[in-house]
């Protein structure tokens, strides 16, 4: 206990120990993964990964109908998966408080699209708490708890990059005991959603947010902030942090529960300001809510799209920018890239060569999709790699291109495995590339029931992925190591020849997972001839000598994975001794 | 105080969260707010990266915006200028002494840039060699410590609370050397023997 410096994530974390919750569950994803890995480490609690969120919601849901206070985490994509559940538990509601905390990706640091999850909290009409910093996401991460058991409903608490991955300092506090939910009753009524009992729901759902709107006139997670009365500004979350830094003599309306709204709480606020904006990002939710209230509302002039900064708001306002050094717009850019020694780089360095048509999916692997590798076609969501190779497949193909779909261990197990039955079924053929790096890397090495390592450590038998694939009616599965660039590019060209549908499963550990790095190799200037063919494998350890055309090797960055000496006919890349005898880093 | 701004900037993999979250700490201690916003994900594999630590009597915001920033800590010259228009025109510039050409330089699909050196000194860029003195503190993978050590001598935060707070933070086993290698980078600016 005491002040402490938090993320938003761990802070809320921390904020549904100190609420009593006992079960946490969720499937990683940036910003919201350290939310689960936090709350594991604190006494007293179960915490698991899910393999996707809907599952995670589900699970939940059942410790809240067996009366514990739980917690699901996921990020705003994570939360479309889990929107059939959402919708229904929205109408049973609770015995123990159901708390789902999702991390909204406004500018797209790492995800494939910006979703505000305002709207999921209208469309299911589910309370939504937005806590505008680690203090706050903690502490309304307790009263969410209080609110789910109140109101007979789940609650979600949104997050975005920067409250999840900031950190503010936090006043910790001491774990309470929930209020006991009672002994568990047969209640069809409630619990068993058919349609008879499913329209009584509806309209108790109708009731529930009747009188959420009333407390969320009264509560105290919203407040109204009066300062010079010209301007008026309606935020919640961290724009309102924004807000304050851009315009620190603006009245502002801070909603912490931005659903249900309260529309005679705006009403004052409005009443009493003589021009009212809005200032939010991604998404024009609260705007077009207030709208919808009758609220009269000015243009902000911000954008809608992307993540906004005190700056933009100081410049939507025509407020005097700072003086500012001279951009250099010549830089070269700096995409990511898979790192040294990735079992990655050799799949797609052989679909390249192969010409394949790649349908990829989410994961560090979707780097390939860049240059030099340049071997994925398409990228959309969670396990569509299975079902648009298949698909790729009923259009005809492409120019007789063999047809790969390329999806990780961990998205195989969230979402492939129902697309590769679905192949099976209805009796499709092509090949599918499972990259089994025995962990999921991108989100920070979370285990997953791939590689049967589990969030508090307990000891499971991890999933044999050859025989589940051959349970799914796949006659055709075979594991490769992709360290072997041979056996990697012959396996892909044999299996791409058949019509049968084939898995071939690239099997090796994350680069990052690997502990014993081999030692590190050099460039015998002599024997290498320049011919880039080291190069184009898209490592970070390995450079161009500006001069000679050369390649060259950071031995602080190689790993010894062998990849390139494998692609090198000239036998120029050889073994050194490790970086520090060498006396360069 | 009014709020500080301290940027710190590198590729991916550099260690700039560490020493970010080394600065933080250190604020906390000395009795300011302070905040701290990053970026995990996609772009932690080698991409460009910043963290942003702000602190002060009251911090609100945890980002910043071109011309707001006090402090650029960089970790790689690219990086530094590619972040230039973030400092304020009396802002400080400490600059790790290091070049890591990005892939499509290496691939040929884009030239490399030449002289970066010169025009970020006319900046008014102090270079640090961090990745010499990390090796000379017994640990090359202390160099995000050594830039913090620099960082130090323009910052109002004692000495002794850096330490207490370097101590704690990284492995046990490296306590010793990245102790040493936060004094050289503090003696390497504080001698001027940082500058090129």
């Amino acid at each position: 206990m005491g002040r402490v410096l938090l993320s938003g994530n761990e802070a809320v974390a921390q904020g549904a120990w100190e609420a009593g919750a006992t079960v946490g569950v969720g499937y990683p994803g940036t910003p919201s993964t350290q939310a689960l890995e936090h709350f594991a480490t604190l006494p007293g609690v179960h915490a698991e990964w899910a393999p996707n969120e809907k599952v995670a919601l589900e699970v939940a849901a059942g410790a809240s109908f067996a009366g514990a206070r739980s917690l699901v985490t996921m990020k705003h994509v994570g939360l479309n998966v889990a929107a059939d559940p959402l919708f229904t538990i929205a109408y049973t509601g609770v015995r123990g408080g159901l708390v789902i905390f999702v991390a909204d990706d406004p500018g797209m640091h790492s995800s494939q699209n910006e979703q505000d999850s305002h709207n999921y909290a209208a469309f299911a009409r589910v309370p939504m708490l937005d806590p505008s910093d680690s203090a706050e996401a903690l502490a309304f991460t307790k009263r969410a708890f209080e609110i789910s058991e109140q109101f007979d409903v789940p609650v979600l608490v949104r997050s975005v990059v920067r409250l999840s991955h900031a950190k503010s300092l936090v006043e910790t506090g001491a774990r309470i005991d929930p209020p006991p939910v009672g002994p568990l009753k047969p209640d069809p009524a409630k619990w068993v959603m058919m349609p008879a009992m499913a329209r009584c729901r509806r309209a108790d759902l109708d009731t529930r947010m009747e009188k959420l709107s009333a407390f969320a006139a009264t509560t105290d997670l919203n407040r109204a902030e009066y300062r010079d009365a010209a301007l008026g500004v309606v935020c919640s979350g961290v724009c309102y942090q924004h807000v304050r830094e851009a315009l620190p003599d603006a009245s502002v309306l801070k909603l912490g529960l931005t659903f249900p709204l309260s529309v005679d709480l705006i009403d004052q606020f409005a009443s009493r300001v003589d021009r009212l904006i809005v200032v939010e990002e991604a998404d024009a939710y609260l705007e077009r809510s207030l709208r919808a209230l009758g609220v009269q509302v000015s243009p902000s002039g911000l954008p809608v799209a992307g993540e906004i900064t005190p700056g933009a708001i100081r410049s939507a306002m025509g407020l005097p920018a700072p003086v500012l050094r001279e951009k250099d717009h010549t830089l070269p850019p700096r995409p990511p890239l898979m790192c040294p020694g990735c079992p990655h780089r050799p799949v797609f360095h052989a679909l390249r060569k192969i010409k394949a048509v790649v349908t990829g999916d989410i994961g560090c692997y979707t780097l390939g999709a860049l240059k030099p590798l340049a071997a994925m076609d398409t990228c959309v969501c969670m396990g569509a790699s299975v079902g648009m190779a298949h698909g790729a497949e009923l259009a005809g193909g492409v120019d007789g291109r063999p047809i790969i779909g390329v999806i990780g261990d961990s998205t195989f197990a969230h979402s492939g495995i129902t697309g590769l039955l679905n192949t099976v079924y209805n009796g499709g053929g092509g090949t599918i590339a499972i990259l089994d790096n025995r962990i999921t890397a991108m989100t920070g090495h979370q285990g997953n029931p791939v590689d049967g390592i589990t969030l508090q450590g307990r000891t499971v038998r991890e999933l044999d992925l050859e025989a589940l694939c051959r349970t799914l009616g796949v006659t055709r599965v075979r594991t490769v190591d992709p360290h072997d660039l041979s056996a990697t590019e012959n396996a892909l060209r044999e299996e791409t020849s058949v019509e049968d549908l084939s898995v071939l499963i690239f099997r090796a550990p994350c680069a990052l997972l690997v502990k014993d790095k081999g030692s590190p190799y050099a460039v015998d200037e002599d024997a290498c001839t320049a011919c880039g063919a080291c190069i184009r494998l898209g490592c970070p350890a390995i450079g161009k000598d500006e001069r000679t055309g050369k390649a060259t090797i950071d031995v602080a960055l190689c790993v010894g994975c062998s990849q390139c000496v494998q692609v090198c006919r000239f036998d120029a890349i050889v073994h050194t001794g490790p970086a520090c005898d060498l006396g360069e880093v | 105080m009014s709020a500080t701004t301290v940027m710190l900037c590198g590729v991916g993999g550099q260690g700039t969260i560490l020493a970010a979250d080394l600065l933080a700490k250190v604020a906390a201690a000395s009795g300011l707010e302070v905040k701290l916003s990053e970026v995990h994900g996609m772009a932690q594999r080698g991409g460009s990266v910043d963290t942003v630590v702000r602190f002060g009597d009251e911090v609100h915001s945890p980002v910043t915006d071109p011309g707001c920033v006090d402090h650029l800590v960089a970790f790689e010259i690219i990086e530094a200028m590619r972040r230039i228009h973030f400092v304020k025109p009396d802002g400080r510039l400490l600059v790790n002494n290091r070049t890591i050409q990005p892939l499509p330089v290496l691939t040929g699909d884009v030239a490399p840039q030449h002289g970066l050196e010169a025009a970020l000194e006319a900046e008014g860029a102090i270079f640090v060699d961090a990745e010499v003195l990390a090796c000379r503190a017994g640990s090359p993978k202390s160099a995000n410590v050594v830039l913090m050590g620099a960082l130090s001598t323009g910052l109002p935060f004692e000495v002794s609370t850096w330490t207490r707070i370097i101590a704690a933070r990284v492995p046990p086993k490296t306590v010793e050397s990245n102790l040493r290698a936060f004094e050289l980078g503090r003696e390497a600016c504080m001698k001027g023997e940082c500058g090129l």
